[in-house]
C-alpha cells in the first residue's frame, strides 16, 4: 500500500480535473476500506479462545496479493467480473434514466434458466442462448417498465416482488422438467457439456493452455456490451432521451419526448443485460442451477457495482473488476477463517468504497474553500441532494459548486 | 459616526474563471430598507451569501456593529442575528409551517419535542407584524405568499435583526407584493434592518431608504432613494441608458395562425375545469397579451395548446390543420414554439450543459443526428452560434451545466432555442419573469423582432405593464373564461385589473360579437 498518496495539486489552480479527483478518491476509500477490515480482523482475532495476532496480518496479506499469485487467480478475477460488469450495466443503465431497478436479480435469474433450457433442451449453441437470456431479461425487465410508464407503479416495489416471481417460477420448471435435471436428488441442473457442448461458452483453447476451467469469452462479451452502452449513452440520440428522461422527465414531454416508451424501452434493456449476465454465469459450466429457495444474489451485486462508477458504463468496467478481484482474494481466507468473516471483511471494503464521493467532496472544500450549504436547518434537504447524486452522473458534483457564480 | 450595523469592506469572492465580488462595499444602516440592485450576475446573491457565510470571501472585512467578525457559516449568521429569505424558499413542504419555523431551533424538554411555547410565539410574532398563517397548515397546501411569511416568521423566532430578502418579489403576484412591502415598512418600525436583493426599480423606489448599484461583481455606488430616479438607478445597473421598450405602430392583422374553438381543459387541483369554453385567434404579425391573475386557467390553456395536456373538448386549428388529436412532437414540427412558464420543470434539462439544451427540441433532426448517431460538432457549432446571438452568458460556453447558470441566462437559453425553432406561433408564457430591467428589454425587444417577421405571438403574463406595453391585443382571462377583449391604446391598467379580478365582466352580446370579428 503506498502511503505517499497525494491529493492533486490544487492549491496554484483553482479547479481540479474531475477524472483526476474521482480517481483519487475512490482510491482513498478503498484503501480506508481495506485498513478499516483489517482492524476489524484484528478484533475478530481478538474473540477467539487462542488469539494468534501474528495471523490477520499474514491473511491480509495474502488476500490482497492472492487474486495476482498465478494464471488461474487472474483468470478467475475475470470470470467474477463479467457477471458483475453487466449486472452492474443493467442497474447503471436504468439509473441514468430515473429509474431504480432492484429485479436485476430476477432478470438474472430467468436470463439464466431459460439459456439453460435453450441449450440443454433445445440444443441451441452458445450464443443464441445468449439471445434468449436477453430477450427473457428484457421481458423480466418490461413488466415493471411497463407498469411505471402506463400506470406510475413505483419500480422498485415491482422490481422487487418480481425478483420472487423470477425464483419459484424458475423453480417450479425446473421440476417439471426432469430432462433438465441431473440423476437422484435430482436437484440441479444437468452439466451442460453432456448434452450440447456447443452450449458452453468458447474459451478460444486457452483452458488447456492455462489449465484452469474458469476460462470462457464472458469478460471480452461484457466489456463490449458496456462499450455499446456507453456509445448509446453518450452519442445516440436515443441516450440523449434516455438521459433527459432520467434528469427531467416533465422537461422532455416538453420536447416532444415519449417519456412512457423511453421509460419502457430504458427496463426492457437494463433487463436484457441482467439476463445476458445470467446467461453468462451459467453457460461457462462451472455452476448449476439449483432448486434451493433463495434468491441469487449476483443481480443485487450489480448494485454496488453501478454506484462505484457512478454508473459510468465504462467505470463499471473497472468496478466489476474491483469487487470480482475482492471475491476471489477472498479465497485467502478459506481454512483460516469462517466464510462469514470473509463476507464480513467483503462488505466492509465495498462499503468504504461507496463513500468515494463524500472522499472527493472532501477534498474538494479542503482546497477549494467554498460550500455548497444551502442554509441552516436544511440537513433533510440536504441529505436526499446526496443520495440523489448518488444516483446521478459525477458531474453532479461539480454543480454545486459552480451553482452561485453566474448569479 | 454614522450608526451602521452591518459594514462590509472591501469584499473580494472568485469563483474558477469569475469574479463575482470585485472590492464591493456595503453599508447598512440601523433600521433601514437597503436596496442591493444589479443586473443577473452582477454578484448580489454572491455577496449576499458572503454576508451569510455561505461563502468565505478571499479579501475584504465584515463587521457588525463596528466590531470585525468571522462569519464561517451561516450558524454564525444565524448567532449575530442576520437571517436570510431565498429567492427560492427552503421549507419542507410535508411539514406544517410550525414545524418549519422552529426547524432547527427545535425546543425541547427531556429530548423531547416541546411546541407549545414556540406556537405561542409564533401566533403572537405573526400577530405582532401582521404576517398572516396558518401555523398548522402543510406548506404544500399554502401559497406561495404565505410560504414567504412563513421563511419571514423563520427569521423574527430566531430573533434576528438583520433581515435579507433575496429578491422576494420574483414569486408574487401584485397584491402579494404589495403586502409585502407593508410587511418591510413594519419590521422596520419594530427595530429591524433590511437588506433587499432586488432588481425591480419601482419596488425599490417605493419602499427602500438607500440603494447600493453592482454591476458585473464591481461596487458602483450607493444613493439615497430620495435624491434619485429610476431612469438614474437603471443607468447605473445596466451602464447605459435604457428605456422601456414600445410597439412600434400596428400593422396589418395577417392570416389567423392558430384558432382555439370552445376549448375546455381539466384542473391537477380541482374538479372543476381549469379552462371553460375558450375561443380565440392569433393572427400572424401580432402580439396578443393575455391577461390574469396566478390560477385563472392561463396555466392549462397553454398546456392544452401546447400538447401537455389533453383537452376535454374543443377543437384547435392550427393554419387550417386540426392538430386536437396530435402529439407535443407532432405540433412542435407543425409550428408551435413554447417559452414555458416555469423554466426549470418544462424549460430545461437542469444537468445537461448547455449545447444539450440548445438542442432539445430539435435532436432528433438531420441536421444533429445520423442514424441516431448524434453529431457532436453540429451540436457544438449551434449552440455556439446561439450563444453568441443571443448572449447568453455563462461560466463554460458550451459545456456549461445549465443548473450553474443565472436565471436570465436561462431564460435566454429558452428564447434562443424556442426562436431559432423558426415556427409561425411562438407561445410566450412570463417570458420575463424574475429577470432585470435590461434582460426584460432585450427579451421584449426579441419578441417584437418576431412579430414584425410577421410571426404570431401569444404572450401570457402577470405583468399588466407587460401586457400593455407590448401587446397588439388584449384577452383578460377570468376563471377559466376570456372576459374581454381590449385595445392596449384604449384601455388602462385600472381598467384591465378590474377585468381580472372578475369584477367587470363584457356583456356577454359584445363577447360573442367579439368571437365574430376576430
Amino acid at each position: 500500500m503506498p502511503k505517499d498518496i497525494k491529493t492533486p495539486r490544487i492549491k496554484g489552480k483553482r479547479e481540479v480535473p474531475e477524472i483526476l479527483l474521482t480517481f483519487t478518491s475512490a482510491f482513498l476509500a478503498i484503501v480506508a476500506g481495506l485498513l478499516m477490515s483489517f482492524i476489524l480482523l484484528y478484533i475478530l482475532e481478538a474473540t477467539k479462545a487462542e488469539s494468534n495476532f501474528s495471523l490477520p496480518g499474514q491473511v491480509f496479506n495474502n488476500f490482497v496479493t492472492y487474486a495476482f499469485k498465478d494464471v488461474p487467480s487472474i483468470i478467475k478475477v475475470l470470470y467474477n467480473a463479467a457477471p458483475l460488469i453487466l449486472c452492474g450495466l443493467s442497474v447503471g443503465f436504468a439509473f441514468k434514466a430515473g429509474l431504480f431497478n432492484i429485479g436485476a436479480t430476477g432478470q438474472y435469474t430467468v436470463g439464466a434458466f431459460f439459456s439453460l433450457i435453450a441449450v440443454i433442451l433445445w440444443g441451441f449453441p452458445w450464443w443464441l442462448a445468449i439471445l434468449v437470456a436477453m430477450i427473457t431479461g428484457g421481458l423480466w425487465g418490461f413488466v415493471p417498465g411497463y407498469f411505471k410508464a402506463k400506470f406510475n407503479i413505483n419500480e422498485v416495489i415491482t422490481t422487487i416482488m418480481l425478483n420472487w416471481v423470477a425464483l419459484f417460477f424458475t423453480k417450479l420448471l425446473l421440476y417439471n422438467l426432469p430432462t433438465m435435471r441431473t440423476l437422484p436428488p435430482g436437484n440441479r441442473t444437468d452439466p451442460i457439456g453432456f448434452h450440447n457442448a456447443s452450449g458452453l461458452l468458447p474459451d478460444l483453447g486457452l483452458k488447456e493452455l492455462t489449465g484452469s476451467s474458469f476460462i470462457n469469452i464472458g469478460i471480452i462479451i461484457a466489456i463490449i456490451v458496456a462499450v455499446i452502452i456507453y456509445i448509446v449513452m453518450n452519442k445516440t440520440t436515443f441516450g440523449y432521451e434516455i438521459k433527459a428522461c432520467g434528469h427531467n422527465k416533465e422537461a422532455s414531454r416538453y420536447a416532444g419526448i415519449k417519456a412512457k416508451r423511453t421509460i419502457i424501452l430504458t427496463m426492457i434493456i437494463s433487463g436484457g443485460l441482467a439476463g445476458i449476465a445470467g446467461a453468462i454465469s451459467f453457460l461457462a459450466g462451472t455452476i448449476q442451477f439449483t432448486t434451493d429457495s433463495t434468491l441469487l444474489t449476483m443481480g443485487f451485486n450489480g448494485i454496488p457495482v453501478a454506484l462505484l462508477a457512478f454508473s459510468h458504463p465504462l467505470g463499471i468496467i473497472a468496478s466489476g473488476l474491483f469487487i470480482g478481484y475482492l471475491n476471489v482474494g477472498g479465497q485467502a481466507f478459506e481454512g483460516v477463517y469462517s466464510s462469514e468473516v470473509t463476507n464480513i471483511i467483503l462488505s466492509v471494503i465495498i462499503y468504504f468504497s461507496a463513500f468515494t464521493l463524500i472522499v472527493s467532496q472532501f477534498i474538494r472544500k479542503k482546497f477549494n474553500r467554498s460550500d455548497d450549504g444551502s442554509g441552516k436547518g436544511n440537513i433533510f434537504k440536504k441529505i436526499t441532494e446526496k443520495i440523489i447524486s448518488l444516483f446521478k452522473k459525477k458531474e453532479d458534483v461539480v454543480i454545486k459548486d459552480e451553482e452561485e457564480v453566474t448569479k | 459616526m454614522e450608526n451602521y450595523i452591518i459594514e462590509m469592506e472591501n469584499i473580494r469572492k472568485e469563483f474558477p474563471g469569475v469574479v463575482a465580488n470585485d472590492n464591493v462595499t456595503l453599508r447598512l444602516k440601523k433600521g433601514e430598507i437597503h436596496a442591493l440592485l444589479g443586473e443577473n450576475g452582477a454578484g448580489k446573491s454572491t455577496l449576499m451569501s458572503v454576508l451569510f457565510g455561505l461563502y468565505i470571501p478571499e479579501k475584504g472585512v465584515i463587521k457588525k456593529n463596528g466590531e470585525v467578525v468571522n462569519i464561517a457559516n451561516p450558524n454564525v449568521a444565524n448567532d449575530l442575528g442576520i437571517g436570510m429569505v431565498h429567492q427560492h424558499f427552503k421549507l419542507v413542504e410535508v411539514f406544517t409551517v410550525l414545524e418549519n419555523i422552529i426547524l432547527g431551533a427545535e425546543p425541547t424538554k427531556n429530548g423531547l419535542l416541546t411546541t407549545k411555547e414556540a406556537r405561542e410565539k409564533v401566533i403572537a410574532l405573526s400577530e405582532k407584524f401582521n404576517l398572516k398563517v396558518d401555523v398548522d397548515a402543510l406548506i404544500e397546501d399554502i401559497s406561495v405568499g404565505m410560504q414567504q411569511r412563513v421563511e419571514i416568521l423563520k427569521m423574527l423566532y430566531r430573533e434576528n435583526e438583520v433581515l435579507i430578502f433575496d429578491e422576494p418579489t420574483a414569486v408574487l403576484t401584485p397584491q402579494e407584493i404589495e403586502e409585502l412591502m407593508k410587511i418591510m415598512k413594519n419590521l422596520i418600525e419594530e427595530g429591524k434592518s433590511i437588506l433587499f436583493i432586488s432588481h425591480k426599480l419601482n419596488e425599490i423606489m417605493y419602499v427602500c431608504d438607500r440603494v447600493s448599484v453592482l454591476r458585473k461583481g464591481k461596487y458602483i455606488g450607493t444613493v439615497n432613494v430620495k435624491d434619485t430616479t429610476t431612469s438614474k438607478l437603471s443607468e447605473m445597473m445596466v451602464g447605459r441608458h435604457v428605456e422601456g421598450v414600445k410597439l412600434s405602430a400596428l400593422r396589418k392583422k395577417g392570416n389567423v395562425i392558430l384558432e382555439l374553438d370552445n376549448i375546455t381543459v381539466s384542473s391537477k387541483s380541482h374538479k372543476n375545469n381549469a379552462v371553460n369554453n375558450v375561443s380565440f385567434k392569433v393572427h400572424e404579425g401580432e402580439i396578443l397579451g393575455i391577461a390574469g391573475i396566478e390560477g385563472n386557467g392561463q396555466t392549462e390553456l397553454v398546456y392544452g395548446i401546447s400538447g401537455l395536456e389533453k383537452l376535454v373538448s374543443g377543437k384547435l386549428i392550427l393554419k387550417g390543420e386540426d392538430i386536437t388529436k396530435l402529439s407535443i412532437r407532432e405540433r412542435n414540427l407543425k409550428g408551435i414554439s413554447h417559452i414555458p412558464e416555469d423554466r426549470h420543470k418544462h424549460g430545461l434539462v437542469l444537468d445537461y450543459d448547455l449545447a444539450d439544451n440548445l438542442i432539445l427540441k430539435k435532436y432528433f433532426l438531420k441536421e444533429f443526428q445520423n442514424h441516431g448517431f448524434i453529431k457532436k460538432s453540429n451540436v457544438k457549432k449551434h449552440s455556439d452560434m446561439l450563444i453568441k446571438d443571443y448572449d447568453i452568458r455563462s461560466g463554460k460556453g458550451s459545456s456549461t451545466i445549465t443548473r450553474s447558470m443565472s436565471g436570465g441566462n436561462q431564460q435566454k437559453a429558452i428564447i434562443a432555442r424556442e426562436i431559432d425553432c423558426d415556427t409561425d406561433l411562438l407561445i410566450a408564457v412570463q417570458p420575463t419573469r424574475g429577470l432585470d430591467v435590461g434582460a426584460i428589454e432585450n427579451i421584449h425587444r426579441t419578441l417584437i423582432d418576431q412579430r414584425n417577421k410577421n410571426k404570431g405571438i401569444l404572450m401570457i403574463s402577470l405583468e399588466l405593464d407587460e401586457i400593455l406595453n407590448i401587446s397588439d391585443r388584449i384577452l383578460v382571462m377570468y376563471n377559466g373564461e376570456i372576459v374581454a377583449e381590449l385595445d392596449p391604446k384604449k384601455t388602462s391598467a385600472k381598467e384591465i385589473g378590474l377585468y381580472m379580478v372578475g369584477s367587470k365582466q363584457q356583456a356577454k352580446k359584445k363577447k360573442e360579437e367579439v368571437k365574430a370579428n376576430a
